[in-house]
């Protein structure tokens, strides 16, 4: 009986293709690195293939790799600066491999990458990596006033303080939780729908009148998840753009 | 689409009651909760023992985009763009170069119309005051030609009176001689008869 119910949790699951382990740690070529790799492939392929010609004048493919970068240029130059545009590849590489690694996975059967948890808290934490690194690089201890926001009176200091350092602190959780949660809860969302759809389809004449409810719900799922596919990228690249200011100019706030 | 073994496992011994696929759906979640213990059973996106491969792998291509990025797509673009802005930037100046250029051209032409016209207008003028002039000499000079031959018409015709005059005298004393010698038979002085003659003429 369960083997043939729709399980929306299944499409998560992680299978080896090519098992590989290097000193006994499983490093096995899986269907999520498959989907990476294919992410790598599409994202670059694109920008790569439509800018190819440097058209003076761009088509609409060309306009489209031309149009996310000023995108993402404007995007940085607002949140952190001119002084940001030094990590514009790095906000520019994450928005696209995110953005592709989400519209991929609206594809059916498809494996979304960034559905699992440890992918987008590998992001987040290359983020906070770098805005770390950065900022105590730049500015020494002086990165510390990053916690210290001016204008505050002295002896509400200790509790501000403490509020930032938890604020900060919780950056990579909710960076990576928010893009982690929503692709992971739209990808369910839409297969139970879907699946209530063949559940139904199978009850005879009155199931399938009954399915096409079911049906339009995950049509319209279907068009709000684009959305969200490309809203979280979009979320993504304008948080770490905030970090990255904080990173720059660490008494900006 | 099917559920792995362990999912079918734990399925059918947990979800025995429900057969809608709406309380199938439901019975995954407590399912994963209950699972949460059972090692490849785990709640996928928690399965820990994905992650050291997820981590690989995604440095790899992430890594390899960020270069790629980096070091040749975003490079592109921005000349692209750079070049596009240049050739804008350069074709908006030449237009207005072109402009002021036109408007020069402009200005030249109605400064050459107005002094044309200007030289013009003292070209006419000159001419007309010129005509003007020779018509006044012309006439001036006729007017002079025909009064000079007017006054020595006069002259003639006085000269030709007095001397017709002239005659008349020694016409008139040699017929009062002619007369007198008729009449008297007898020879007067020729001074006798002048003297009668001019004062009978008087």
């Amino acid at each position: 009986m369960a083997g043939d119910k729709v399980d929306p949790v299944h499409q998560f699951v992680v299978n080896k293709i090519v098992p590989i382990e290097i000193g006994g740690i499983d490093f096995s070529f899986t269907n999520a690195s498959l989907f990476m790799v294919a992410t790598l492939a599409v994202a670059a392929g694109f920008l790569y293939f439509t800018t190819s010609t440097r058209s003076l004048v761009p088509g609409r493919l060309q306009s489209v790799s031309e149009l996310s970068y000023e995108f993402i240029a404007s995007m940085l130059r607002e949140g952190a600066g001119s002084h940001g545009m030094k990590f514009f590849p790095m906000v520019f590489s994450l928005f696209m491999f995110i953005l592709t690694a989400n519209m991929l996975g609206m594809v059916p059967y498809f494996f979304t990458i960034t559905s699992q948890i440890i992918v987008t808290f590998a992001l987040a934490i290359f983020v906070i990596g770098t805005v770390l690194v950065y900022g105590f690089y730049k500015h020494g201890l002086g990165f510390l006033n990053v916690f210290v926001p001016s204008g505050v009176p002295g002896i509400l200091l200790p509790l501000v303080i403490s509020i930032e350092i938890i604020s900060f602190l919780s950056r990579p959780i909710s960076l990576s939780v928010r893009l982690f949660a929503n692709m992971l809860a739209g990808h369910i969302t839409l297969k139970v729908f879907a699946g209530f759809v063949a559940s139904l389809g199978t009850l005879g004449a009155l199931g399938i009148g009954g399915a096409v409810l079911p049906l339009i719900m995950t049509v319209a799922l279907t068009g709000l998840e684009f959305l969200v596919a490309f809203l979280q990228a979009y979320v993504f690249a304008v948080l770490t753009c905030m970090y990255l200011n904080d990173a720059v100019h660490p008494g900006g706030h | 689409m099917f559920v792995t073994a362990a999912y079918a496992q734990s399925t059918t011994t947990e979800g025995a009651e429900t057969h809608d696929a709406a309380a199938g759906e439901v019975h995954t979640e407590t399912g994963v909760a209950h699972e949460g213990g059972h090692g490849s059973g785990v709640f996928p996106p928690f399965d820990s023992s994905t992650f050291a491969s997820q981590l690989l792998w995604l440095a790899i291509s992430f890594g390899l985009f960020y270069l790629l990025m980096s070091k040749v797509v975003m490079p592109r673009i921005g000349s692209i763009l750079e070049t596009r802005h240049d050739t804008i930037a350069r074709d908006l100046d030449d237009a207005a170069r072109s402009k002021a250029e036109a408007d020069a051209a402009v200005a030249a032409y109605e400064q050459e119309l107005a002094t044309a016209r200007a030289k013009g207008n003292v070209i006419a003028s000159t001419a007309r005051e010129a005509a003007k002039a020779k018509a006044a000499a012309d006439r001036t000079a006729v007017e002079t030609s025909l009064n000079d031959k007017i006054s020595a018409a006069e002259a003639r015709i006085a000269d030709i009176k007095a001397k017709a005059l002239a005659d008349v005298g020694s016409i008139a004393e040699e017929t009062a001689t002619a007369v007198v010698e008729q009449l008297i038979g007898g020879k007067v002085s020729k001074a006798e008869i002048a003297s009668a003659v001019k004062a009978s003429a008087k």
